[in-house]
């Protein structure tokens, strides 16, 4: 598999099935870990950073799970090819940003993916639709124990997996859980809930993970601590949260519906009405429709367009994705224009 | 809409600013967001956040020598707070006086209740024992009898208390 055929495939996560995927998009999980006494990667000299590429690269290349995947060198991709990796969530910012001896291992249908030499040796991440996260732990669980077998881990009996970072210091696992929650967002309960998320030791986040602005009504929980508490304990915490926020959300739709339901209606039918005939059209916009029409499949008032096409579009509208659909670079008036007769040739019948 | 700095190119990146409560929005070029990023990142680093941090957690009159060298990378503590990330995996040793407090703050724990590597498992057992998940069960449940061990003789009751905890919910496994 090559790096161009991803664009021809629906990453595993905007499947748009597994539980509860009309207000849980997607479950993620990653863990970081150092190979033992080399210098983390901020402070590795060049040979050292080649030699934990070696150590990693080799250790994934032999195991079971990472057959048929992409290994990929960063510095040996282009600008538009970073950034359409970093659109569909397989590398992070920091992976992308400075690319010596940095590279990227993704399977087949994308559900895992294993960064080498970002701000530790190893991030090794494992995605689900739907809410999944014990089926994530279960796939990362065993790749995170073979790769042990293979490779020299930083650990310790009192603090756990060393990282460079301290916040991740102990399981070094990051949960998170996508949500899709536009009823709270519309009426007004959303702010009262995130707060409340950050005082049970969950942070909440943008589309595009630490530092991103929610945008088209999409937030990610996770974990905020790794010492303390087992993986177990962790995702178990998220869980019940996460039932929560899945109910106030439902509970949110039904009241729109019952007390507001024709301007509910028309706010969905005009955010349709506007992909459907667009010409020129904006991410931020997009996002913003596309949030609607969503909502207005899960309640059952729009009808025919298919669920993973839809969720396909939040990601193949963004920049990079539009010029690799179109082959070359494009301009930021060229993209707008692009991305509306991507979204009509999706759903413009 | 034309950008907010340059005002000559159509604007793409819409940014939310607050500075003291006041809400900006800003409107910018493809090259002015670049460099208003790029200022961003400076203002607000995480490195500055830890290395806040990282000064609190010392009880005061305690003196700490922030020269102390980590004898695997040569990074000293002081390089630490600039940084916020660590040199290697033997700074935690290195450093560990001060990093105690510090990870306490970040997580409100000391403890480690998580998974062991594979290794770590397999290097204490027999060979060929290490995959089976029962063995590793009970390595974990050695570890955290000897913890709870440790915790009690350094009076640390909290912890002790979830340790055994831990190790009822490891022993109705069985």
């Amino acid at each position: 598999m090559k790096l161009d055929d991803l664009i021809n495939q629906t990453s595993e996560w905007l499947r748009g099935t597994g539980p509860q995927s009309d207000i849980v998009i997607s479950s993620r999980i990653r863990l970081a870990r150092n190979i033992s006494k080399l210098p983390f990667s901020h402070r590795a000299l060049k040979a050292q950073s080649q030699q934990a590429l070696k150590i990693c690269r080799n250790a994934i290349e032999s195991s079971d799970f990472m057959k048929g995947s992409i290994f990929m060198k960063i510095d040996e991709l282009n600008s538009i090819d970073k950034q359409f990796l970093l659109e569909r969530h397989l590398v992070s910012k920091e992976l992308i940003a400075k690319s010596d001896s940095k590279a990227v291992v993704i399977s087949e249908k994308e559900i895992i993916s294993i960064m080498i030499n970002e701000e530790d040796h190893l991030r090794i991440q494992v995605v689900q639709s739907g809410f999944n996260l014990s089926q994530a732990w279960q796939i990362i669980d065993k790749i995170d124990a073979e790769l042990g077998s293979k490779i020299d881990f930083a650990f310790s009996h009192d603090l756990g997996f060393l990282t460079a970072c301290p916040t991740n210091t102990g399981t070094g696992m990051r949960a998170s859980v996508m949500l899709h929650l536009p009823a709270l967002v519309i009426t007004k309960q959303i702010n009262r809930l995130l707060q409340t998320i950050s005082k049970l030791g969950l942070t909440a986040r943008g589309f595009y993970g630490e530092g991103t602005q929610a945008s088209g009504n999409f937030f990610q929980i996770s974990n905020q601590t790794t010492l303390g508490h087992t993986e177990f304990d962790v995702i178990d915490n998220i869980e019940r949260m996460v039932r929560q926020i899945v109910t106030h959300e439902q509970n949110a739709r039904k009241i729109l519906n019952a007390q507001h339901k024709i301007e509910f209606q028309d706010r969905i039918y005009r955010a349709l009405g506007t992909l459907k005939s667009a010409h020129i059209i904006t991410s931020n916009e997009t996002i913003e429709l596309l949030s609607m029409v969503r909502l207005g499949m899960d309640m059952g008032f729009v009808k025919n367009i298919i669920m993973s096409k839809l969720n396909q579009l939040f990601i193949f509208t963004q920049p990079a994705h539009l010029q690799k659909l179109e082959g070359k670079a494009l301009s930021p008036t060229e993209r707008d224009v692009k991305r509306a007769e991507v979204i009509r040739e999706a759903i413009g019948k | 809409m034309l950008c907010d700095i340059c005002g000559k190119k159509q604007a793409t990146v819409h940014l939310t600013e607050i500075i003291d409560d006041q809400m900006t929005e800003l409107h910018l070029c493809e090259p002015c967001a670049k460099e208003k990023g790029a200022q961003m990142e400076k203002h607000f680093d995480l490195s500055d956040l830890l290395a806040g941090l990282a000064d609190m957690g010392s009880a005061p009159g305690l003196q700490v020598d922030e020269k102390v060298k980590c004898p695997n990378c040569g990074m000293n503590y002081q390089d630490f707070k600039a940084i916020g990330q660590l040199g290697c995996s033997e700074c935690y040793k290195a450093f560990k006086k001060n990093l105690i407090p510090l990870l306490k703050r970040i997580h409100g724990s000391i403890q480690y209740f998580g998974k062991m590597p594979a290794v770590s498992a397999a290097r204490s057992l027999k060979p060929g024992a290490a995959k089976s998940k029962a063995a590793s069960a009970l390595q974990q449940l050695e570890d955290y009898k000897a913890r709870l061990h440790k915790a009690i003789q350094e009076e640390e009751f909290e912890q002790a208390a979830r340790l055994r905890d831990k190790i009822k919910e490891l022993e109705s496994k069985k």
